[in-house]
């Protein structure tokens, strides 16, 4: 990785009464990324997020922005803008005068102010509205005043608290699509922090994963979905089957396991495991099939179908194996069948190892 | 159940009904009876309680009394001066109870709304003898208009500049805190915060808390009286001076006026008021 703009390191943040926010995190995020903080609520993101702003401040560590360690320089001298959760737009201002807020207060003149101005709500297309007061704007219009009003600073990096949690389904699709433009068009550094793990994957090139303060894990979308480094990270990024085994023996990278709900196989893993571990395999690589799947290596075992849920592209199937449930998506390829799962149907559930994944932690 | 409902008719529609109509009129006459005969007999030919012919004489007669005339400019003046002082006071102690978390403080609060509540003869008395023993009292006798009238302008403030604090203070509850931090965060400083975000956010509350604080001043009467040194006569002191001495349509007359004068402070305010919105 390059020179990281903004470099966490060691931070710990605890409030009045004991609560440990954040618990000794170091994150490194390199120039254009597009970096998403994840987590539960109350895991710490937002906070972490605020003491990259200024507005809070850690109680240990660095926070070093552009080379310069700035943990405890006041917000309005930090090269990063916000977009609140509430979008926080100023009720007695324009569109046009909340945009050009920023470079008013800091003495920029008035001409250059009219020109990124308009640069900027023409990013947001928003320049047809320059002259209304935001009590009569939709909240995504509003949303993209706050947007406009803190690009237009052109910070180094740019920082999103939840930014799309107050949107509806439809208008959330399309604000993430164009983040993304947007990030690409001005090449600043996107900090994200959501509960969202579908916003996450979409929108970032790399995420951390939090949980009570403290980093999980911090990953690709795809390292983090398909090598999830534990039990948390696994249930909180989409859905997962975790398994309970016991640990027959292991053989190198070939651990010989048994589950409840796949009886004995083998599967390899880099780690090296005690007497237990969970095995997590994702609803969609788990397959339903009426007569026994035929295939070396496949593991499989007869289980009851106990629900069916529609959801139009897929279903999502849960079934009962030796006692466990097991979940399984079911992609509904046809328009007659449906999924021709129904409830009560004894099916084979079989899967491939190399889709399983160990997990001691 | 006999009680159904017509046609048309809404289950709490009882704005219609004949009998509430009535009783909508009857708490109308109640509250304005008394104003309305004020002012139509500010325009009667004599001083008896009969309708005897429409003149403006009055009204030449109460602008022609220098007496009046000094009484009301007076009136004005104080309450203007109290009006600026106590609305940047109160909306100053507003801003502190709002903002600062302090040892005492649910104490201080109280204390701070006390004189609301506190009967006006007492705090009369207090500021009474407050001038008297510092010396004030007989000290501004002799001082140039409007100087004169500073302990008076003193009492107002210290009466009215609660009230605002209260008005204020209920307000900033509803204050997004998040503009204030999106004020930082686009480069402000704590003070370009304050101007651009706060008060802005502040001015229904201050407008509405300083037009409570001008008529508070404009018709107080018994503080006023307890303050005021022989010299130094307002507007509503004057009238009681005169309606003991006999009726006379000239106080019809600047009653009026005065009526007028608050009325248009309102409906000024009002406008002020009607585009700045709530904030969030």
């Amino acid at each position: 990785m390059s020179e990281p703009i903004i470099s966490i390191r060691n931070v710990s943040k605890r409030f009045a009464g004991g609560v440990t926010a954040v618990d000794n995190v170091s994150i490194d995020i390199a120039q254009n990324e597009f970096f998403a903080l994840l987590g539960p609520s109350g895991c710490g993101k937002t906070t972490l997020l605020r003491m990259i702003s200024g507005l809070e401040t850690p109680t240990e560590g660095q926070i070093i922005i552009g080379g310069q360690d700035m943990a405890f320089t006041p917000p309005n001298l930090r090269p990063t803008n916000m977009v609140f959760q509430s979008y926080a737009v100023f009720p007695h201002m324009t569109v046009e005068q909340n945009v050009g807020y920023g470079l008013k207060v800091t003495g920029v003149p008035a001409a250059e102010i009219k020109t990124r101005v308009a640069e900027a709500l023409e990013m947001v297309k928003l320049a047809h509205l320059a002259a209304r007061k935001p009590d009569q704007m939709s909240g995504g219009q509003r949303q993209r005043v706050a947007l406009a009003r803190a690009l237009v600073k052109r910070p180094k990096v740019l920082l999103l608290d939840e930014p799309l949690s107050a949107l509806d389904a439809k208008l959330r699709d399309d604000m993430r699509m164009e983040l993304t433009r947007l990030q690409q068009t001005v090449g600043i550094t996107f900090i994200i922090v959501t509960h969202d793990q579908d916003e996450a994957l979409s929108m970032a090139s790399r995420i951390a994963v939090m949980d009570k303060g403290a980093v999980a894990q911090i990953a690709t979308p795809s390292e983090l979905y398909e090598h999830p480094r534990n039990k948390f990270v696994a249930d909180f990024i989409g859905k997962v089957n975790l398994l309970d085994a016991s640990v027959l023996s292991q053989k190198g990278k070939t651990v010989t396991c048994e589950t409840k709900a796949a009886g004995k196989f083998a599967i390899e893993t880099d780690k090296t495991c005690g007497s237990t571990a969970t095995i997590a395999i994702r609803p969609e690589k788990l397959k339903l099939s009426a007569s026994e799947p035929k295939g070396a290596g496949l593991v499989k075992t007869k289980a009851t179908v106990r629900d069916v849920a529609y959801y139009g592209d897929t279903s999502h199937v849960v079934a009962d194996a030796g006692g466990s449930d097991l979940e399984i998506n079911v992609q509904n390829d046809s328009r007659t069948g449906g999924s021709g799962v129904e409830r009560g149907q004894k099916l084979w559930v079989s899967f491939n190892p190399e889709d399983a994944l160990v997990l001691t932690e | 159940m006999s009680a159904q409902l017509k046609p048309g008719q809404g289950p709490l529609d009882y704005a219609r009904r004949p009998w509430i109509i009535a009783l909508f009129a009857l708490v109308l006459l109640f509250l304005y009876a008394p104003i309305a005969s004020l002012i139509v007999f500010s325009f009667n030919v004599d001083k008896s309680g009969v309708w005897h012919g429409f003149t403006f004489m009055n009204y030449v007669k109460a602008w022609n009394n220098e007496q009046i005339f000094y009484a009301l400019s007076n009136s004005i003046t104080i309450a203007l001066i109290s009006t600026v002082f106590s609305t940047i006071l109160g909306g100053m102690t507003a801003l502190t109870l709002w903002r600062f978390r302090f040892p005492f403080k649910t104490a201080y609060e109280g204390f701070v709304a006390l004189p609301i509540v506190v009967p006006e003869i007492c705090m009369g008395i207090a500021l009474s003898m407050f001038f008297n023993y510092s010396g004030l009292m007989a000290a501004v006798r002799d001082w140039v208009w409007p100087f004169n009238l500073i302990n008076i302008i003193f009492a107002h403030i210290a009466f009215s500049f609660p009230f605002v604090a209260v008005v204020v203070r209920s307000r900033l509850v509803g204050f997004n805190r998040q503009l204030e931090e999106a004020s930082k965060d686009l480069g402000a400083t704590e003070f370009q915060t304050f101007i651009n975000v706060l008060i802005p956010f502040m001015m229904p509350a201050l407008v509405a808390g300083g037009l409570l604080a001008f008529t508070l001043s404009l018709d107080d009467f018994v503080i006023t009286l307890f303050s005021s040194g022989p010299g130094s006569v307002t507007f509503p002191v004057k009238i009681y001076g005169m309606v003991k001495r006999g009726v006379d349509m000239q106080i019809n007359a600047a009653s009026t006026v005065l009526i007028l004068v608050t009325l248009s402070a309102t409906l000024i305010a009002m406008k002020l008021q009607a585009p700045a919105k709530s904030g969030h």
